[in-house]
């Protein structure tokens, strides 16, 4: 136990000291650029820069296993963005919104245009107030009434919303010719080609997305048993569906290495000034 | 002395004015000699007319207009148009658009709100020209005046009828089936196989002594995912109250953890362990995504639930807390109906709850008829659509295109 604490504290050390180390290399780097005006400019954007790849490095440090440096950057993390969107929250949705909308003297104070008295921001006021009644262990239950307003009414609203641009808009994308400019078996041989906006594959678009909608909503009903016929078509929905995530996995995982990219060009660039 | 002084100053005056008569000085106008730069002015653009947008909230008017002969053909000097607006027939007159170039209509839609800049009354009479321009800023020629015209807002949208249509089919199939449900009547769900599972890993987490971690996702609390995931999660609670086990729900956002508190205090209660309900079981992590992620791939490696469960909404951080989970040996339950999402939460998670799996798995798990039953409308819904889109490539065939026509919502 205790040659464990021993270790840990050499390494600690250690990573201080190179903290340091890199802090001083850097901020010596700085030192000859021309743009810097002065020592302190230096010093400051040198530390911040190696606190960053640090900071990484300890993000990183997670591939091996849970540690006091995850930790302390996790932490650390947690804490500042928690405490950066109280305040984004409290500057751009009470200043930014509701002060110049009911109050010219708070809009005077925090120095925003004021818009004018409108009574309807006294709606979220009110329930924003409510919501704070959680608070009290006695008037607690007032809260579900404006978490009921929340819920309810923005339900109501995505509900519209939802049915027409993912469920009308499903029913009109699907609704596709099956033969496409059709004029006979004759000149559908005749000009056959493969080009991706030929006759054939523009056919054949079709009637995959034909195939994919109709087999794929019956993978998703849920009030009949999927056997016999249904459960074939069923199966080719799930096969479908399968198809369409793996290529969306290898496209998103694509976007993820750029950004692994992105964090090791700051490291080797950035910090190690590596790479020109 | 004065005098003679007076003399020659008014001799050289003389001098100095002579020859700059005989160069032409620019400030000393010869008729004889100004030769004026030929202006042609083009055509104006003819027909403008204006009407009210149609099925819109109003503060916006459509214009149209025929391209001024001298664009792309006659002197083919006009370059682009623009448009102008008056409150009155005299003005002033103040521009409304940029250069448009070969255009013969456009809409000035103003601002819907007294406050913002730019904005536009409705009921109020407006007047307005077109100026078709030339390359020389002051060679353009005005259309005539049109007017008054004023902007009003409709009651309804008739391009979207569609929608409510599809909206008062569908609430008619809910009601209906509720109803049905709550007569009694046996409404059959298919078993699905992830939801079954939710039993099973509360079991597992009870006989392991290790909590349950319910992660609710990043959307807000009126997002259909978030909705549904409360549900799972009231079950899930209510079970975790029975079997004593421990609940861990970190929350993205404020109102969704608020929400969830509510839920999980009800489960309790439910349940008969109300003393066994606490608060910090549901808990604000932050409001910054991958700080969220940091924070709960943090309790996934020092609390080691038995079992993670991923229901709601995700985005980029579905594939980072799935795979801690997996590295943290928990059994791994998820559900989402976010597309790009679901392949990471297939590959990383022991069961995945696919799209709408998700609705109906708290539909499945509260066997409530208000949920049954609007499953079963869902379900209905989904009937309509293949037998919409049977109709459509029918009647597309046919080369019928009203159909798809209708259902081309803006």
């Amino acid at each position: 136990m205790a040659r464990s604490k021993s270790i840990s504290i050499i390494i600690l050390l250690v990573v201080i000291a190179l903290f340091i180390l890199s802090w001083v290399i850097k901020a010596t780097t700085f030192e000859s650029d021309p743009d810097r005006i002065s020592l302190w400019f230096s010093v400051r954007d040198a530390f911040f820069i190696t606190m960053a790849a640090f900071l990484t490095l300890a993000i990183f440090s997670f591939l091996y296993k849970d540690n006091p440096y995850y930790k302390f950057a996790e932490h650390l993390f947690v804490g500042i963005s928690a405490a950066y969107w109280m305040c984004v929250g409290f500057w751009s949705t009470l200043v930014g919104n509701l002060v110049p909308n009911i109050s010219e003297t708070l809009s005077t104070f925090f120095k925003v245009p004021y818009k004018g008295f409108h009574f309807t921001y006294f709606v979220p006021l009110i329930l924003g107030i409510i919501l704070l009644m959680r608070l009290s262990s006695k008037h607690g239950w007032i809260s579900r009434w404006a978490l009921a307003w929340i819920v309810g009414t923005t339900a109501g609203l995505n509900l519209i919303r939802y049915l027409r641009t993912d469920f009308i808009s499903q029913v009109s994308n699907t609704f596709v010719p099956l033969l496409v400019d059709w004029k006979g078996v004759g000149p559908f041989f005749s000009d056959f080609s493969l080009s991706s906006t030929g006759q054939f594959a523009m056919t054949l678009s079709n009637w995959v997305i034909f195939i994919g909608v109709f087999c794929g909503l019956i993978y998703f009903f849920f009030s009949k048993e999927h056997k016999g016929i249904f459960g074939t078509a069923s199966r080719v929905g799930i096969w479908v569906l399968m198809i369409t995530f793996g290529a969306s996995f290898g496209y998103t995982v694509m976007g993820r290495v750029s950004l692994l990219v992105g964090r090791l060009t700051y490291l080797f660039k950035d910090w190690l000034g590596l790479i020109s | 002395m004065k005098l003679k002084t007076l003399i020659v100053l008014m001799i050289m005056l003389l001098m100095s004015y002579v020859p700059a008569m005989a160069q032409g000085d620019p400030d000393v106008i010869n008729p004889e000699d100004t030769t004026v730069a030929e202006v042609i002015t083009p055509a104006p653009a003819t027909n403008l007319s204006a009407s009210d947008t149609p099925n819109d909230h109003g503060h916006s008017i459509d214009l149209s207009w025929d391209l001024s002969v001298d664009d792309g053909a006659g002197m083919n000097n006009v370059i682009g148009y623009m448009v102008y607006r008056a409150t009155s027939m005299d003005g002033p007159f103040e521009s409304r658009s940029g250069l448009l170039l070969k255009t013969t209509d456009y809409i000035d839609a103003g601002a819907i709100n007294e406050y913002e800049n730019g904005y536009m009354p409705d009921h109020t009479d407006y007047y307005y020209k077109i100026r078709a321009l030339t390359a020389d800023t002051a060679v353009y020629s005005d259309s005539e005046i049109f007017g008054p015209i004023q902007s009003y807002g409709q009651w309804f949208n008739w391009e979207r009828l569609a929608v409510l249509l599809m909206v008062a089919g569908f609430l008619f199939l809910t009601v209906f089936f509720i109803n049905k449900a709550k007569k009694g009547a046996d409404l059959f769900v298919r078993r699905l196989a992830g939801i079954e599972a939710v039993d099973e890993a509360i079991g597992r987490a009870t006989e392991m002594g290790k909590p349950i971690l319910y992660v609710l996702g990043l959307g807000t609390a009126a997002d259909i995912a978030t909705i549904a995931s409360y549900t799972i999660l009231g079950r899930v609670a209510k079970k975790v109250a029975e079997y004593q086990t421990g609940l861990i729900v970190p929350c993205y956002d404020p109102i969704v953890m608020t929400v969830a508190q509510e839920t999980v205090k009800t489960a309790y209660l439910d349940a008969g362990r109300p003393d066994a309900y606490n608060e910090d079981m549901v808990y604000f992590v932050t409001n910054q995504q991958f700080a969220y992620v940091a924070g709960v791939n943090g309790v996934m490696l020092r609390e080691r639930p038995a079992t993670n469960l991923y229901m709601g909404k995700f985005y980029a951080e579905s594939l980072i807390l799935a795979e801690t989970g997996t590295v943290a040996g928990s059994i791994q339950i998820s559900g989402t109906d976010e597309i790009s999402q679901i392949p990471f939460f297939v590959v990383a998670c022991d069961y995945a709850l696919i799209g709408e799996e998700l609705y109906a798995a708290s539909a499945y798990l509260g066997k409530e008829p208000l949920l049954l039953g609007s499953l079963k409308a869902q379900d209905y819904a989904k009937a309509g659509v293949i037998f919409l889109a049977i109709i459509g490539f029918l009647s597309l065939m046919f080369g019928y295109d009203g159909i798809t026509d209708f259902f081309h919502v803006r």
